[in-house]
């Protein structure tokens, strides 16, 4: 297999992580969830740093973010599938 | 050997003496000679008079209190070779923050990686405290009060004993141990999404390995349990000791977190570097951070700041701060001789006393800033490596440290002390 664009920790989840410098809106990434070595394509909807986090469905204001198939807070504002989540569009539910 | 012409060849041009292919290879350092069995089952150590087994050999300067660091660092300064421990605070401490206090310098001196001690106090009564303290390990430890003799005579005599204690531990000779001599700690910092995905795990799967074999284990940082809590409570060995561990985070949210806070700490936890590394939130950085347990390893006793285990080999949860040089200044203060410190943005720290093993998978801190990284993991995200493979990456490194290898920390002068407080002197 070729070298990822997207690492996903488990099924479950609705966001992904960007492994790769340089990551340019319109990439059709290979994304691999880790847990059961499966793998999918999604294309990139912006140019995303290495590190940060893709939307891998669309997700609405208020919805759970799912990772490591647990729950990692909320978003606040609507995000489309491909796009960056960060803290522009999501928050934590805890202090 | 071609040492020399190895440097000239790197000489003057920065980015070539950056670029990994340069960071090792060419100076291969032959590995100790080891007596019997396998290369990863046994380190040359020094075994101390209590039985406990260090993997450095330090002779110290310990101040009680911050008026005495200009006497310890001067003694450093007459003795080449010894290793003055400045810090910030000690005086009109009191109640558990004083207990605090005490447990993080009585340990600091205690733990086995430390042959010899010189303490120098403004006064001899809390410095007499912290010499019977170190004194029950049966190393060598003498005090000094500064009061009544002033900085000269005192660093004079201290200076006397350092070289007597110098030339002593210098003529301790290694010997064969095993692995399950080893206390290993850890804790993360500058982490982001990679840390989880990664170098967290790595220190987990080397857990997973070792703590079986009877090797002592130790991880903190209570804030940084926010958001899998759940997860880390059903990790306790026992529900008696998920519940104790429950109620001491619960009352780290009450107590400290919900009394002080001014905001949703979103510019502390996660930090402004957790951030940058495209971590969002605290329950995000917490799943990452309890990665650092592996699978397999439960808790079997929850510590107080700066305490020893007493419950046997195993894994061992410490309650600390996040701040990595808080955090691991405790550790050490618990007994721990290595700690494994997994980074994805790229935390430089070190300690004077126990070696600091960092661990990343982020190819970008890889490439910008490898001269603070003993472990390359960042084969797990091109999927070119595994994470048992990782383990042993580190497992390897973790013997080849307790051999005398210096870290990278140590290799760049990193010596982070940060005492612990609980609250505001008196």
């Amino acid at each position: 297999m070729s070298n990822p664009h997207l690492l996903v920790h488990e099924k479950k989840d609705t966001v992904g992580v960007v492994v790769v410098e340089g990551l340019k809106a319109g990439t059709d990434m290979l994304g691999v969830v880790t847990h059961d070595n499966s793998d999918f394509r999604l294309t990139a909807k912006m140019d995303i740093p290495i590190g940060h986090k893709v939307a891998l469905q669309d997700i609405k204001a208020g919805d759970t973010i799912w990772k490591y198939g647990q729950d990692i807070g909320k978003a606040v504002a609507d995000v489309k599938q491909g796009e960056h989540l960060h803290v522009h569009n999501a928050k934590t539910k805890r202090w | 050997m071609s040492i020399v012409a190895n440097f000239d060849l790197v000489k003057g041009d920065l980015d070539a003496i950056k670029g990994r292919e340069i960071a090792a290879p060419e100076f291969k350092v032959p590995m100790i000679k080891r007596p019997s069995g396998s290369a990863l089952d046994a380190f040359m150590g020094w075994r101390r008079e209590n039985g406990r087994v260090g993997v450095r050999n330090h002779v110290v300067l310990l101040p009680l209190d911050d008026l005495s660091n200009a006497a310890c660092e001067a003694v450093a300064n007459n003795v080449k070779g010894t290793l003055a421990i400045p810090h910030a605070y000690g005086r009109l401490q009191f109640g558990e923050d004083l207990e605090v206090h005490f447990r993080t310098l009585i340990g600091t001196g205690s733990n086995p990686n430390v042959a010899a001690v010189v303490v120098i106090g403004i006064e001899e009564g809390w410095t007499k405290r912290v010499v019977d303290g170190i004194a029950k390990t049966g190393k060598p430890v003498v005090g000094f009060g500064i009061e009544g003799h002033g900085d000269i005579a005192t660093i004079a005599k201290a200076s006397y004993v350092a070289k007597e204690f110098l030339q002593w531990a210098t003529e301790l000779p290694r010997e064969q141990c095993g692995i399950e001599d080893l206390w290993i700690s850890t804790k993360c910092g500058e982490s982001d999404t990679t840390t989880g995905l990664s170098s967290c795990p790595t220190v987990g799967n080397m857990y997973d390995k070792w703590i079986p074999r009877g090797v002592y284990g130790v991880f903190g940082e209570t804030s940084e349990i926010t958001g899998a809590e759940h997860l880390c409570k059903a990790r306790a060995a026992t529900p008696e000791v998920g519940e104790r561990w429950y109620k001491m985070w619960k009352a780290y949210q009450d107590d400290v977190i919900e009394a002080h806070k001014t905001d949703d700490l979103s510019d502390s936890q996660p930090t402004k570097g957790n951030i940058a590394g495209g971590l969002t939130t605290i329950e995000e950085k917490a799943l990452g951070n309890l990665e650092k347990i592996g699978r397999e390893c439960k808790f079997i006793d929850i510590l107080e700041p700066a305490e020893a285990p007493k419950s046997g080999p195993g894994l061992y949860y410490m309650d600390t701060s996040s701040a990595a040089a808080e955090c691991v200044t405790l550790m050490a203060a618990g007994g721990y001789v290595i700690h494994t410190f997994p980074t994805g943005q790229g935390n430089v720290i070190g300690n004077p006393i126990v070696p600091v093993i960092k661990i990343t998978g982020n190819p970008k801190t890889m490439r910008t800033m490898p001269e603070h990284i003993d472990v390359d993991v960042s084969g797990i995200l091109r999927r070119d490596m595994t994470i048992p493979e990782a383990g042993d990456a580190l497992i390897q490194n973790i013997v080849r440290t307790a051999n005398g290898r210096l870290t990278a920390a140590e290799a760049l002068g990193h010596r982070e002390f940060s005492m612990t407080k609980l609250y505001r002197s008196a």
